[in-house]
């Protein structure tokens, strides 16, 4: 096996998106993605049987696509990676199951990963990005923001020594932006939706509450996230004007909405790298695609002196490459490979860096 | 020589040669675990049978019917083994691998085939014999039901013998599909026998949460 620069496959299917990546050390070959979203949208949510079906349907042809666009031979691979969780179990077991076997068939090492540092493990392929000779630094904060998850690590080595900091207690932001988006009106998926909104609205229009800051939240969850009760607020407040026979100015309850969801996330992501003298800030996960979050990450870690770093947005989604690039991390730094009973964990520690 | 995986009840693995030879069938009843397991069996029956991925001649996959979360495990891992061994992929249908064990142990004519589908409900398929070759003549379903449906007279196959198995043999399987390839016999349709659609229910719109 080359440990330089191991030739990997990664294999993602932790919720709607099969995807398949291959990765030459911390260069990016292929990163193949087939989403079942479209299929969820008339649901309004992901619906985990129809994501774990559509996974069984796409996960050839897309091993096939990947393969074909990064120049290569499955042959010629040097490790399987595979996300064991966390996530949907059903939708995980796909992929697991797929993964084992290909590493059997071909003979090849398997790495059961950890899809939460894969999405920061990401950040290393960095080709062509302007900032591509700069390596991931350590110990870096990683605020990670999706449909399925909203955690804040704290990352001291990638493949070693990762430790949750607080994660979301009830919805996931992402969540909250779909939730929100229906309440408006809006289509599947929320946020993209909220985001055209919000673009002719005022931020300050409403004050939503902020989950999770009043003093006595902070003690007990200083770096927890809530969002179920700014869901529950926005939709009062529409009813309240619809009650009252209004028109409900959707532009500024989506501005002021996304405005509350962005500010808690960097209150609190901030406040860890102040916290915790950790002068890095790593942001991951499909709600990153959101231009305010990204905007006001960018002022206030500028304000505090604290490094920013945004992997290339077609990275931050659900991806087989940020698999790929852990598992090839991994080999790098000389661990051995997952042996081979290993199942699908919903709810895998982050901690649990290779299972 | 064929590489078998069925995980429509527990989790079947095995070799067969094309002759119909069971060189190696490793077995779990445990209906949860199908994702854990499944590699370390199919690494232990390439192993007994003293072959790695390249001398076989194809990878069958039981299609089911079955639940869904331990039925897709298996046919993920057939479908993308053949894909990474480079060779064909057959789909067989998981109740034609236990018709094809009771005909093998001697019974004769018609057959209905009972597997367990969850939420109080059974798969059935019914057999009319055996053709020429030996293998299981399907003549309805694989369908789902309410045990009770299958107790009616007024079934339409009401009074078939019937056969409730627990569990599938891969070395069955992949008897059903060498005895196929070697007769040109076709094989089933590359999808997954759910037989029920994913339970969804399409929302109303958001509930209101004032009073
Ligand atoms: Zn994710």
């Amino acid at each position: 096996m080359n440990r330089l620069n191991p030739l990997v496959l990664g294999i993602e299917t932790s919720c709607d998106e099969t995807g398949i990546g291959i990765v030459r050390g911390t260069t990016l070959l292929s990163n193949t993605i087939a989403s079942s979203m479209e299929e969820h949208a008339r649901y309004g949510g992901v619906v985990p049987e129809v994501a774990a079906r559509a996974h069984l349907e796409e996960l050839v042809p897309a091993i096939s696509a990947a393969v074909a666009e990064a120049g290569i031979r499955l042959t010629d691979l040097d490790a399987i990676a595979v996300t064991s969780g966390p996530g949907l179990a059903g939708a995980l077991m796909v992929g697991v199951g797929a993964a084992k076997a290909l590493a059997v068939a071909l003979g090849k090492p398997i790495y059961a990963v950890n899809h939460l540092v894969g999405h920061v493990g990401v950040d290393l392929l960095r080709n062509g990005a302007d900032d591509a000779d700069e390596p991931l630094e350590y110990p870096t904060i990683a605020l990670l923001v999706s449909g399925g998850h909203t955690s804040l690590l704290l990352v001291r080595d990638l493949v070693s020594d990762v430790e949750l900091l607080g994660e979301t207690i009830d919805d996931a932001a992402g969540e909250a932006f779909d939730k929100v988006a229906r309440i408006l009106g809006l289509p599947y998926p929320g946020g993209p939706e909220i985001d055209r909104a919000a673009l002719e609205g005022d931020p300050k229009a409403i004050r939503f509450p902020r989950g999770l800051s009043r003093p006595k939240d902070m003690a007990l969850h200083r770096y927890d996230f809530s969002f179920s009760g700014l869901k529950t607020s926005v939709a009062r407040w529409v009813e309240q004007r619809q009650d009252a026979g209004e028109i409900v100015p959707i532009a500024d309850v989506a501005a002021s909405f996304r405005e509350a969801v962005v500010d808690i996330l960097l209150t609190k992501a901030v406040a860890a790298c102040v916290d915790l003298e950790v002068p890095r800030l790593l942001l991951g996960g499909g709600v990153i695609a959101n231009a305010r979050l990204r905007e006001l990450a960018e002022e206030r870690t500028d304000a505090a002196g604290i490094a920013l770093r945004i992997p290339p947005l077609s990275l931050c989604t659900d991806n087989g490459a940020m698999i790929a690039a852990l598992g090839a991390q991994l080999i790098v730094a000389g661990h051995e490979p997952s042996s081979l009973g290993f199942g699908a964990d919903s709810t895998l520690p982050v901690s649990d860096i290779q299972v | 020589m064929l590489l078998a995986i069925d995980t429509s009840a527990g989790t079947s693995v095995a070799v067969v040669d094309l002759r119909g030879d069971v060189l190696a069938e490793r077995s779990t009843d445990d209906t949860m675990r199908h994702a854990e397991v499944v590699g370390l069996l199919i690494e232990d029956c390439l192993r007994e049978a003293g072959l790695d991925a390249r001398a076989l001649t194809g990878v069958v996959g039981g299609m089911g019917p079955g639940p869904f979360t331990g039925l897709r495990v298996g046919i993920a891992a057939a479908r993308v083994f053949a894909l990474g061994a480079r060779r064909p992929f057959l789909p067989v249908i998981s109740h034609d691998a236990i018709a094809w064990g009771r005909y093998q142990a001697g019974h004769t004519g018609g057959l209905l085939v009972v597997t367990d589908a969850r939420r109080r409900e059974v798969y059935w398929s019914a057999y009319s014999g055996t053709d020429a070759a030996g293998l299981p003549e399907r003549s309805d379903g694989p369908g789902v039901a309410k045990p009770d449906v299958l107790l009616g007279e007024q079934w339409a196959h009401a009074g078939l013998p019937r056969f409730d198995a627990a569990a599938v043999s891969a070395g069955e399987l992949g008897r059903v599909a060498a005895l196929r390839l070697v007769e040109g016999h076709p094989f089933a349709a590359d999808e997954a026998l759910y037989l029920r659609s994913p339970d969804v229910t399409i929302s109303a719109g958001p509930k209101r949460v004032s009073r």
